[in-house]
């Protein structure tokens, strides 16, 4: 990469919302390179592999999803969905197949700046070898890996060994969308993938321990119909 | 003017005809004047002319006595193969209409139009197979020879002394597409008839020696050319109307022709349809009912007449009352006939004479209108009116007469007795009281046992009171006096009396009629439903006719069924259900006593609206014949049309019902497009304006402007965004698009996401939440009722006071989940409350507020419903409103053991 500036490629049929993205993104110092369709893309990121991609889920060509897949086969770089509001199901499906985040049309630009940011953090430290910090701190929540210690105002939590790997999981992406089937898989392994309640639930004994007011969560946030993020900021 | 109006009409009917013969198929005659001349002969030849052009043609059927030289054109064709059909231990070979039906030809050939079919086929004469095959749109070659044609079967009987019974309504020969005239000169067919080149059937040979005699086959082919003449000559005009020529058309004419049982009126009928036919006029044939009691022979002979009325093309009338020529000329006139066709009658000369006869009235009445009388077939009248008098005394019942003699017994004991009493009681006492008797027998038993006391009473009176006693021998002249003007008295008596029983029955008649008219159309204004429609009709017929009665009604591809638990038992039968169908198809009467399909249990009758047939009424006597007289038909039809009409009002009820409902999905259409294309439109024009502004004159511009500008834009986009999700939304919910996905859930964990999704509108409130620690799980689809609370919420930010507290509360009702918004705002009114959960219902913003679309709380409405729960509005103690969902929960949440899974220790 001859360019310290990041380069994006934007997958998306309909030509204004490519011209808005290539606005706000090139004026924040990301290189942007646009597809209209699947098999297009496709070539370019096999041309000059971005180091981010936004996708459009509904594209003329080729179904978002294969393009995933495809993507998936040879590369890491982070992968943000593009869909509309009440296709969950579309959502997970992405999240499954490998994408790392989505984007409900319509958003703002700030929002997409701040998931994009999230993305390539984690690539970066995905890149760097696990090379991953041993505390994660967001708000008054302390997370000491080392340590294996939680700690909420500097006063320590106890919590159960599913509770605390629930918490490191999350903790481990903050920021990024973990869908309902990657955390059971992660927590309890696969066997339990289709238990959803049970992830409900120990998220709801996590909240009691972990926030002010469970029913107004500020750290565990909850991405109806698609899984659970933890703040980041 | 009526002349006028008449030519207004003309391309209409000009056009409906042509319409008619473009989907029906053609009928092509080969018309000869006698057997022998070759008409299926040329009808093959014809045939296979056109086979060879590569049309698809079939023999249907081509009688079996042809000729080598016929025969061997059948050879290579494609032919159906005969029906056989066992009649009484012959098994006879018949066309069958089914099979040419089912096969479709382009062109199908069936010999002989006027045979008659055997008993059991479908319909009794060949010419309704072809009627049927025209129908469905095949075309067909067919022979005839002239005797056939009805209206001139009369005239050829005459010319050759032989009765033809086989014939076809002329309307069939009429309506042909074309008639090819096969000739042959009469010495010829003499010669090749010599040389048995005729067929002639063997139980006819001596009939057909005496009719192949030259003058005869002379006449016959001067008729046949003449029919063909008269047919071109129709045709010229047509085609010179067609091509709009001048007035050739001027016929507003009207015939009625007078029907009875006599077999002159047969011929009278043949007259009246050639005039007609002739005139170009339409013809009406009326028999006048008047009350007297007729046999069934006679009234056989009467609905064979009009029968035959109907076949020729007349439209058949029955009149009822007790003057024959006065109901004549008045129906003649409320109609604008303007030709009366009367037969003359075989009265005595000396009845004329008084001018009693139907004819002399009718010609004294007729007025403005043209009479003609036809001369019926000479009989001696003497003759027959001493035959009429013995046929007439012998229908009268011989209980009756009887009784004459009884009371006229009876009379003489009670005279012999006041005479013993009291001896010097003059005579008149005695003939009074034989008044008495005559009077008594007349009403009771009608004219002839009134007309036999009469004799009676005058000969006893004579034997038993008259001096000399014991003796018909009379001293005193005197007394022939008393006994002529006696008689006189005696028969006028009867005869006033006898006609007053007449009017009687004849409106106990009427009234019968109107009757079960009336209590038939009462009963079914009184129901709603087509199938209590029918029911309804259904006993009732079968009430006042003691018959089984069924209706069948079409389902939606047009195939009939009888409705369901109906009492007769023939419904279940599917060859009575196929004769039903056939009814229903044609729209004509059929079933037993009718001409098509006469060996079915049951008649059927159209049930015949001002649209089209409905439905099917079907009626099984035990009685036999109970529908044969046109009278019962009329009425039958009368009753049918009656239930055709009610069926068909019912169902336009049943549509207007539909059309308001489909007016009310159009008004919501058009108010959620009124609404749609409003809310989307302003914030649309907001953008366009702040953005153009931005575009064309951004330097110009304040930064404090520019940024005023940029926030409406994003505000309006996010305003136009919800909108569009929204009426996204509550359209798939609406459209079971969107399914319910239950699952699992802690609720604080739905009420946290909504409330972290509202977070910016709700800014500035204190929101406290409401949730029991022990509340178990719950089951629902997370994503829809976080739309409910969300929807709920928004609602709050926009309608109650900036800065106003929310709570959001949920607990268990029994089984039942309630989750609760409630808030410190204004509250609703009554009305509101009434509408409020209504698509685009939109409440009275909050000051600064903005209007939603008004599609929030119909989405929650859709959502709990979706739930089998219900959402609801109540007022909040101490001021605000509360909203309050309620969803039914019936399983109990899964146990969820602690620490569950091995890999989470191992960590």
């Amino acid at each position: 990469m001859a360019s310290t500036r990041p380069n994006i490629l934007v997958i998306e049929d309909d030509p204004p919302i490519r011209r808005f993205l290539r606005a706000s993104l090139s004026s924040h110092d990301f290189d942007v390179q646009e597809a209209p369709g699947g098999k297009e893309a496709l070539k370019l990121a096999t041309q000059q592999p971005p180091d981010l991609v936004i996708l459009d889920l509904g594209l003329p060509d080729v179904d978002g999803l294969e393009v995933i897949r495809q993507l998936r086969q040879w590369a890491t770089m982070p992968i943000i969905i593009v869909s509309a509001r009440g296709q969950e199901k579309d959502k997970v499906a992405a999240l499954d197949a490998g994408a790392d985040d989505y984007l409900t049309k319509p958003f703002g630009v700030g929002e997409l700046l701040a998931r994009i940011r999230v993305a390539l953090r984690h690539a970066v430290t995905l890149a760097a070898g696990r090379g991953e910090s041993s505390q994660f701190r967001v708000g008054q929540l302390h997370v000491d890996l080392a340590a294996r210690r939680v700690l909420v105002a500097e006063a320590e939590v106890h919590l159960t060994p599913i509770e605390y790997k629930l918490l490191t999981t999350l903790a481990h992406y903050a920021g990024k969308v973990l869908t309902h089937r990657f955390l059971l898989k992660e927590v309890w392994g696969p066997t339990y993938s289709d238990q959803t309640h049970y992830l409900r639930i120990f998220m709801a004994n996590l909240r009691r321990k972990i926030e002010s007011d469970p029913a107004r969560p500020r750290y565990l946030l909850t991405e109806q119909g698609v899984g659970y993020r933890l703040a980041e900021e | 003017m009526t002349d006028q109006q008449s030519h207004l009409d003309e391309p209409l009917e000009q056009i409906r005809q042509q319409v008619q013969a473009s989907r029906r198929g053609r009928l092509k005659i080969f018309f000869g004047y006698a057997a022998g001349v070759g008409k299926t002969y040329s009808m093959l030849e014809a045939a296979r002319a056109q086979a060879a052009a590569g049309a698809a043609i079939v023999l249907g059927y081509v009688e079996p006595h042809a000729r080598p030289e016929t025969e061997a054109m059948t050879l290579d064709m494609e032919t159906l193969p005969p029906k056989l059909i066992e009649h009484r231990g012959i098994t006879i070979k018949e066309f069958d209409l089914d099979a040419a039906l089912a096969r479709k030809p382009a062109i199908l050939v069936a010999d002989e139009l006027a045979h008659t079919n055997a008993p059991t086929s479908r319909h009794a004469k060949r010419w309704q197979d072809v009627e049927e095959l025209l129908e469905a749109g095949i075309n067909v070659y067919s022979t005839l020879n002239v005797q056939h044609v009805e209206s001139l079967n009369d005239i050829v009987t005459q010319i050759s002394g032989i009765q033809v019974r086989e014939t076809i309504p002329d309307s069939v020969f009429d309506q042909a597409e074309s008639i090819e005239l096969v000739d042959l000169p009469p010495e010829e067919l003499l010669q090749r008839f010599r040389e048995g080149k005729v067929y002639v059937p063997a139980q006819a040979e001596s009939a057909m020696q005496r009719f192949f005699k030259l003058p005869n086959l002379i006449a016959l082919r001067e008729l046949a050319l003449r029919r063909v003449a008269d047919r071109v000559n129709v045709q010229v005009q047509a085609a010179r109307h067609d091509a709009g020529g001048t007035q050739v058309w001027a016929t507003s004419e009207r015939l009625l022709v007078c029907v009875g049982p006599s077999p002159t009126s047969a011929r009278v009928i043949r007259i009246a349809k050639r005039m007609a036919s002739a005139l170009r006029a339409v013809w009406i044939a009326a028999h006048v009912d008047t009350g007297s009691v007729m046999d069934d022979a006679t009234q056989q002979k009467l609905t064979r007449n009009l029968n035959l009325a109907e076949q020729l093309g007349a439209e058949t009338v029955t009149l009822s009352g007790q003057d024959v020529a006065d109901e004549i000329v008045k129906y003649a006139h409320a109609r604008n006939v303007t030709k009366i066709v009367i037969g003359k009658t075989g009265l005595p000369r000396w009845r004329e004479m008084i001018g009693r006869s139907v004819v002399n009235q009718v010609l004294h009445r007729s007025g403005d209108i043209d009479v003609y009388v036809i001369r019926g077939r000479e009989e001696p009248t003497g003759h027959a009116s001493s035959r009429q008098l013995l046929r007439a005394a012998a229908r009268v019942n011989r209980v009756q007469l009887a009784m004459a003699v009884v009371v006229a017994a009876a009379c003489t004991g009670v005279a012999g007795l006041m005479r013993g009493l009291w001896p010097h009681l003059s005579e008149a006492n005695q003939v009074m009281l034989y008044f008495l008797g005559i009077a008594f027998v007349a009403v009771r038993y009608g004219r002839w046992p009134g007309v036999l006391v009469s004799i009676l009473s005058v000969l006893a009176f004579d034997f038993f009171f008259v001096p000399p006693y014991m003796t018909f021998a009379v001293h005193d002249t005197q007394y022939f006096i008393t006994f002529c003007v006696m008689l006189v008295i005696s028969l006028l008596i009867s005869g006033l009396a006898s006609r007053i029983r007449r009017q009687a029955n004849l409106s106990r008649q009427r009234e019968r009629r109107t009757e079960a008219l009336y209590r038939l159309s009462r009963k079914l204004a009184g129901t709603a439903g087509t199938h209590q429609l029918v029911a309804a009709a259904e006993t009732e017929l079968a009430e006042s006719y003691a018959s089984e009665v069924a209706v069948f009604l079409p389902d939606k591809s047009g195939y009939l069924k009888a409705t369901a638990g109906g009492p007769a038992s023939f419904t279940a039968d599917d060859r009575e259900l196929a004769v039903a169908q056939w009814c229903f198809d044609h729209g004509q009467f059929a079933g037993a006593g009718t001409d098509t399909l006469p060996n079915a249990h049951a008649l059927y009758v159209p049930l015949a609206s001002p649209h089209g047939t409905v439905g099917v009424l079907a009626l099984r006597s035990l009685e036999l014949g109970r529908f044969d007289p046109p009278q019962q038909r009329q009425l039958l039809q009368t009753l049918a049309s009656q239930i055709a009409l009610a069926i068909e009002r019912d169902s336009l009820a049943e549509q207007a019902q539909k059309v308001l409902v489909q007016a009310e999905t159009e008004r919501l259409r058009s108010s959620l497009l009124s609404s749609v294309s409003h809310d989307l439109r302003t914030p649309l024009a907001v953008i366009a304006g702040a953005s153009s502004s931005l575009a064309e004159e951004g330097q110009s511009l304040s930064d404090a402007t520019r940024r005023e500008l940029l926030q409406t834009i994003v505000e309006e986009s996010s305003r136009l965004a919800l909108l569009v999700d929204n009426l996204l939304h509550i359209t798939r919910i609406e459209s079971g698009a969107v399914e319910v996905n239950r699952q699992w859930y802690p609720l604080e964990e739905i009420v946290g996401s909504a409330l972290e999704r509202t977070k910016k509108s709700l800014a500035g409130r204190q929101v406290k939440t409401h949730l029991p620690s022990d509340l178990p799980l719950v089951k629902l689809d997370g994503v829809l009722i976080e739309q409910v609370l969300i929807n709920l919420l928004e609602n709050v930010a926009k309608y109650t006071p900036a800065g106003s507290e929310v709570d959001v509360l949920t607990h268990m009702d029994g089984s039942d989940l309630l989750l609760e918004v409630a808030d410190r705002g204004p509250g609703l009114s009554d009305a509101e409350r009434q509408r409020v959960f209504d698509k685009f219902y939109r409440g009275a913003a909050a000051a600064g507020g903005q209007r939603g679309a008004g599609l929030g709380l119909a989405i929650c409405r859709a959502i709990a419903t979706a739930h089998g729960g219900r959402i609801w509005q109540e007022d909040r103690p101490g001021g605000g409103a509360r909203f309050i969902l309620s969803i039914p929960q019936g399983e109990t949440p899964p146990a969820v053991d602690g620490e569950i899974a091995p890999e989470a220790r191992t960590d």
